[in-house]
């Protein structure tokens, strides 16, 4: 019963921490330049949707304040969700682009300048210009 | 004790300071360049002289120059200890000077304006050793001292000058960096303060464990002092040129290790409490140890500044053996051996150089009858020998004969049968010297006539003005220097007033 | 005093870098001098700060008129003021010297890229000081990284690009990872703010959420600052980077980050968190000799003089966490002092190594004979900088290093004393061969024996000042002191 619990109710927990991994594998274990930043990418995407999944109120709407005139009932006492999260995430989700965006100038500099895009050739190359 | 406040001990080091900045500007003018060395001797020398009577009527100076931070200040002060030192060490450089002139003349050394640099910002330091009010000072100028005669020693720059001068370095600078300042940070929040007081800093203030190990880590940490097993750098130092020998290992370099052993015996822990952890026996021993065994590795070297380098080694035990026994008789003959021993090595490592240049000859077996062609020279030798030996009526019987009386007053028997063996040592490895350079018929030169082509360039430069009485000594100059401080060593032993007297109250004191 | 100031050390370089963009299209000779200008103009607000902090307190400036804890809060207090003007200065110090080496050796084309960079950068850098809301923290922190990987990739080296890249890819991880620490304080507490943090986070101290953002903290910015073991991207990004960028690397980004965390653990999570809750200083105290030891061995190792740089850097900041760790006043202003002495050391010796490099392009040190003939002006600085990173007393060096000892005796700890005083031999070996070498030696080459070279003046200046300060912080050490030791008193204390 306890398990069921510790993984229904904090299913995005689980679901963050493995997409986390799996771009954390990716950076790692992949050669590939692209494909590091792919993991990069799936990384900070896990984190962005923590983030945002702990902003969820249970029974509550988006955090645009509603009038009278769309049918709400006294806006006090209308739910939102939590709108500061969404806004942290906003500032990291560009944060993330530019990070990739830097990311791929320098791969495509790499590949100019190596003509390669595999880390263990490179690491050779530079092993042997010493 | 009455303290005068004045800036005097800053200007004793302040004048060779400038002087370094004066000699490296007049490098293009090696006699304007060498007036500014004189100079600067002759007024550190007379500025000490002047602090001098008042010290012997029991004030001292101090001056305080800067906080560092709160805790640690960079201080100053004269007193009889300080200036016992300062006055050996500032008279024997206005000698050394024209000695060291005489010496890169005649050989025309390379890098003439570094060397005279180096040595002026050397005695400034060596003076702010000696006037430092407390342990912080007193590190600082240890360190430049040993950083600014690095110059000096591997000034020849070959290889094994580097070698040697590497050596020196990683003795002096490992030592001091790996024992003294942990030494001094434990002294810090043990006694809470670094501040150099009569009678000791440490007495009550830890446990006795605690003590010891920073005791002996101020004795491994000092190793100017040249106590084994860290006397290696004083051979390795052989390298340098002669000047630089006789004044590092008979004044500057291994007189600032035995002062400092000094300090830290009488003015850090105290005689008292050495004598209740029974710390000043264990040194005793220490420096026994160092002086036969020293002795015995120059008994067999060969080549002559090796066997007075160990020979200094031995000499300076001297000096921790007289303030090991912690009787006042013992550390008046200590602490005067610093002045007996300096005057008697310098003017040995003289007659090495004036030997060097005269001769070319470096080697003990090669000194056959030299004593016919170099009369002066080898008789300063054998007054700087005798008085190392310790026979009246030269200088170093006066220190010998103190110890051997603190000896018996302190009941160490053992350490008696000690001098008397070192003292049989000595005579083993300076009188066949003597010997051999007035009564054995000199060598043939053979190697340097048997290449006529060569005859005349091997032919050694025969120095004015010894060519009209038909002598092959060294340059007057340095034939001047050494007959002064063999006569120094015959003047002291009937007029050691000053020196007594300042000795005297420090052991007093 | 400008009530604006803690905004302004933002908005200048902030709007430098936007100007020098605009103008340098113009003219291209003009981004230099803004950048020189601008970090000027940080300088002189930042000593203003700190002398304003200590004269009236804690400073807190409202972002926008918005009062914390919605609004974001600019915060200068004795830590902050004190890191602002070591920051800044040593910014100020670099900006100048960039101006010929970035003709050079960077080339012309890219001189207006590398102004704009590095403003961006001290931007970032000076906004993660003052700023006192955590996620602003964040948000900074990024915008100096990506300034910083791209800097380091701007030379002329090609292995620049790939260090570049690796620099990145790990530096985002902790990036990350604190952005991680931040979401779960948030999660916890409902705030961003630090000062509120601290009121609403001891009754959660023993709750998993806040222990997890702790050590997302610890890892995040230990990436970033190269804690062993986490320092691996340091040795190539600041071996090959420009020496102009190494040099800021190494003395101001480590120094930020150290201090980010520094923050985290003290403002935010307090004293007794860090010391009795959670036993990192139990982990540090493994760490920080590891990383003192074995970077000083590996330094002696390395030829290259910028890879040796770099391994002692880590040895540092080694320093510096163990005084962290050793949790008394006097080892933590131990600490703060070697951030300000390792500031300018490290940095003065990454520029004299570009010096050497620009004037003649050697990069091992086994080149390097007989420099101290060709020059001396240089070889005279090196000494300076080198006894110092020894410790001979009359330099700052030693000042930072007798604190830490005193400072580990009075926490009991005397073993550390060893591990300085091995680290502080070893330093003096590879750096006195380097001495040894330029002062005694004929170089290898005999026709390299040429005429004393001329270096521009806007490079050996800064390096000439900073050696000067090495000499006076050694000597008038009670400068540095008071505002450091205001500041450990202060997160140790109880404000």
């Amino acid at each position: 019963m306890e398990m069921i619990e510790i993984i229904a109710g904090k299913f995005n927990y689980w679901i963050y921490i493995s997409l986390m991994m799996i771009g954390f594998y990716a950076m790692i274990a992949k050669g590939n330049l692209i494909k590091k930043i792919v993991g990069l990418n799936i990384f900070q995407t896990a984190v962005f949707l923590f983030y945002i999944s702990i902003a969820v109120v249970e029974g509550s709407t988006a955090p645009i304040l509603l009038s009278r005139a769309h049918g709400a009932l006294t806006p006090e006492t209308v739910i939102y969700t939590n709108p500061i999260p969404h806004v942290l995430i906003l500032t990291a989700i560009v944060v993330g682009v530019s990070v990739t965006a830097v990311a791929l100038a320098l791969a495509i500099k790499i590949y100019r300048a190596y003509g390669t895009l595999d880390e263990y050739k490179i690491a050779k190359m530079e092993q042997e210009a010493e | 004790m009455e303290a005068i406040h004045s800036p005097l001990p800053v200007y004793v080091l302040a004048v060779s300071l400038i002087a370094a900045g004066l000699i490296r500007l007049s490098k293009d003018r090696p006699n304007l360049r060498e007036f500014w060395t004189i100079g600067a001797a002759l007024v550190k020398f007379s500025l000490v002289l002047m602090m001098l009577p008042h010290v012997l009527a029991g004030q001292t100076f101090s001056y305080h120059l800067v906080t560092v931070f709160p805790g640690l200040d960079i201080a100053f002060r004269v007193d009889p200890l300080g200036i016992f030192f300062a006055l050996t060490a500032s008279l024997l450089w206005i000698i050394t000077s024209f000695y060291s002139i005489g010496y890169v003349r005649a050989l025309d050394e390379h890098a003439q304006t570094r060397y005279f640099t180096a040595f002026a910002v050397t005695l400034s330091a060596t003076m702010g050793v000696a006037f430092s009010a407390n342990l912080f000072t007193s590190f600082i100028f240890y360190e430049i001292i040993t950083l600014c005669t690095f110059p000096l020693v591997a000034h020849k720059e070959t290889p094994e000058a580097i070698r040697g001068a590497r050596r020196y370095l990683i003795y002096l600078l490992g030592t001091s960096i790996a024992f003294q300042l942990p030494a001094i940070f434990l002294t810090y929040t043990t006694a809470g303060t670094l501040d150099f007081a009569a009678g000791g800093i440490m007495a009550g203030k830890g446990p006795d464990t605690l003590i010891t190990i920073i005791f002996i880590l101020f004795m491994a940490g000092i190793a100017k002092a040249a106590l084994m097993p860290f006397h290696s750098w004083l051979p390795a130092a052989m390298v340098a040129p002669t000047p630089v020998s006789a004044l590092l290992h008979a004044v500057a370099v291994v007189k600032t290790g035995v002062f400092m052993i000094l300090r830290v015996l009488l003015d850090v822990f105290g005689v008292d409490l050495l004598g209740d952890l029974g710390l000043g026996t264990a040194l005793a021993y220490a420096a026994s140890f160092t002086i036969i065994v020293s002795s015995v590795i120059a008994l067999r070297q060969d080549n002559l500044k090796a066997r007075l380098a160990y020979s200094t080694v031995s000499q300076l035990s001297y000096v921790i053996l007289g303030a090991a026994l912690l009787t006042p008789a013992a550390v008046t003959g200590g602490v005067m051996h610093i002045v007996l021993h300096a005057f008697g090595k310098i003017t040995l490592f003289f007659t090495a150089g004036a030997i060097y240049v005269a001769a070319h000859k470096t080697n003990i077996s090669e000194l056959d009858g030299i004593g016919r062609s170099m009369p002066f020279t080898m008789t300063a030798f054998t007054i700087g020998a005798l008085s190392m030996i310790g026979i009246p009526p030269l200088g170093g019987f006066l220190s010998k004969w103190y110890i051997i009386l603190g000896a018996v007053e302190a009941g160490e028997f053992p350490i008696l049968l000690v001098l008397v063996a070192s003292t049989i040592l000595n005579a083993c490895y300076f009188l066949p010297i003597v010997y051999a350079a007035f009564f054995k018929p000199p060598q043939v030169a053979a190697p340097a006539r048997s290449n006529p082509g060569h005859g005349h360039e091997e032919e050694h430069h025969v120095y004015w003005p010894w060519k009209k009485i038909g002598l092959r000594e060294a340059p007057i100059l340095m034939v001047a220097a050494l007959t002064f401080t063999a006569l120094g060593t015959i003047l002291l032993f009937f007029t050691p007033s000053g020196f007594l007297a300042l000795a005297r109250m420090i052991a007093g004191g | 005093m400008n009530l604006h100031f803690p905004v302004l050390v933002i908005l200048i370089p902030l709007f430098g870098a936007l100007l020098t963009f605009f103008t340098g299209l113009l003219r291209r000779t003009w981004a230099w001098h803004i950048a020189a200008y601008a970090t000027f103009l940080c300088f002189a607000i930042s000593m203003d700060l700190l002398l304003s902090v200590h004269a009236t307190g804690r400073i807190s400036y409202w972002l926008g008129g918005w009062a914390p804890p919605w609004g974001i809060e600019y915060v200068v207090d004795y830590l902050s003021s004190y890191i602002l003007v070591v920051i800044s200065f040593i910014s100020l110090m670099i900006a100048v010297f960039a101006g010929p080496y970035v003709k050079k050796q960077i080339g012309t084309e890219r001189e207006l890229t590398f102004f704009v960079l590095y403003l961006l950068l001290i931007t970032g850098l000076l906004g993660m000081v003052i700023t006192g809301d955590i996620f602003n923290v964040y948000v900074f922190l990024e915008i100096a990284s990506l300034s910083g990987y791209a800097l380091v990739a701007v030379g002329k080296k090609r292995g620049a690009v790939v260090a570049s890249y690796n620099y990145l890819i790990l530096g985002t991880v902790g990036a990350v990872f604190v952005l991680l620490g931040i979401g779960h304080l948030y999660m916890a507490t409902g705030t961003l703010n630090m000062a509120d943090l601290r009121e609403r986070l001891p009754e959660l101290y023993h709750s998993r959420v806040v222990l997890t953002a702790f050590v997302f903290f610890v890892i995040g910015f230990g990436l970033k600052f190269a804690l062993f073991p986490l320092h691996t991207w340091l040795l190539s990004a600041h071996s090959l980077a420009p020496s102009a960028i190494s040099a800021i690397l190494a003395a101001a980004v480590l120094k930020v980050n150290l201090y980010a965390l520094m923050r985290v653990m003290f403002t935010v999570f307090t004293p007794t968190f860090v010391y009795e809750v959670v036993p990192i200083t139990e982990i540090l105290f493994v760490i920080a000799p590891i990383a003192i030891l074995v970077s000083s061995v590996m330094a002696l190792a390395q030829t290259n003089i910028k890879r040796m740089l770099a391994y002692s850097s880590i040895g540092q900041i080694g320093y510096i966490v163990l005084g962290l760790a050793l949790a008394n006043e006097t080892a933590l202003t131990g600490s703060l002092l070697h951030m300000l002495n390792h500031a300018l050391m490290k940095g003065g010796l990454f520029l004299l190594a570009g010096v050497i490099i620009y004037q003649t392009d050697r990069y091992h040190i086994t080149d390097w004979k007989g420099l101290g003939k060709t020059m001396p002006l240089t070889m005279l600085a090196f000494t300076i900088y080198g006894l110092s990173m020894v410790g001979i007393p009359l330099t700052a060096g030693f000042v930072s290093k007798w604190y830490l000892a005193i400072g580990a005796l009075e926490a009991g700890r005397w073993y550390f004393i060893p591990v300085i005083l091995v680290s502080s031999l070893l330093t003096a070996v590879y750096f006195w061969r380097i001495i040894e070498w330029g002062y005694f030696h004929e170089p290898d080459d005999p026709e390299d024996a040429q005429d004393r070279c001329h270096v521009p003046w806007a490079m050996m200046i800064p390096i000439l000042v900073m050696a000067f300060l090495l000499l006076f912080f050694g000597v008038a050490a009670f400068i540095p002191e008071g505002p450091a030791r205001q500041a450990a008193i202060m997160l140790l204390g109880v404000q």
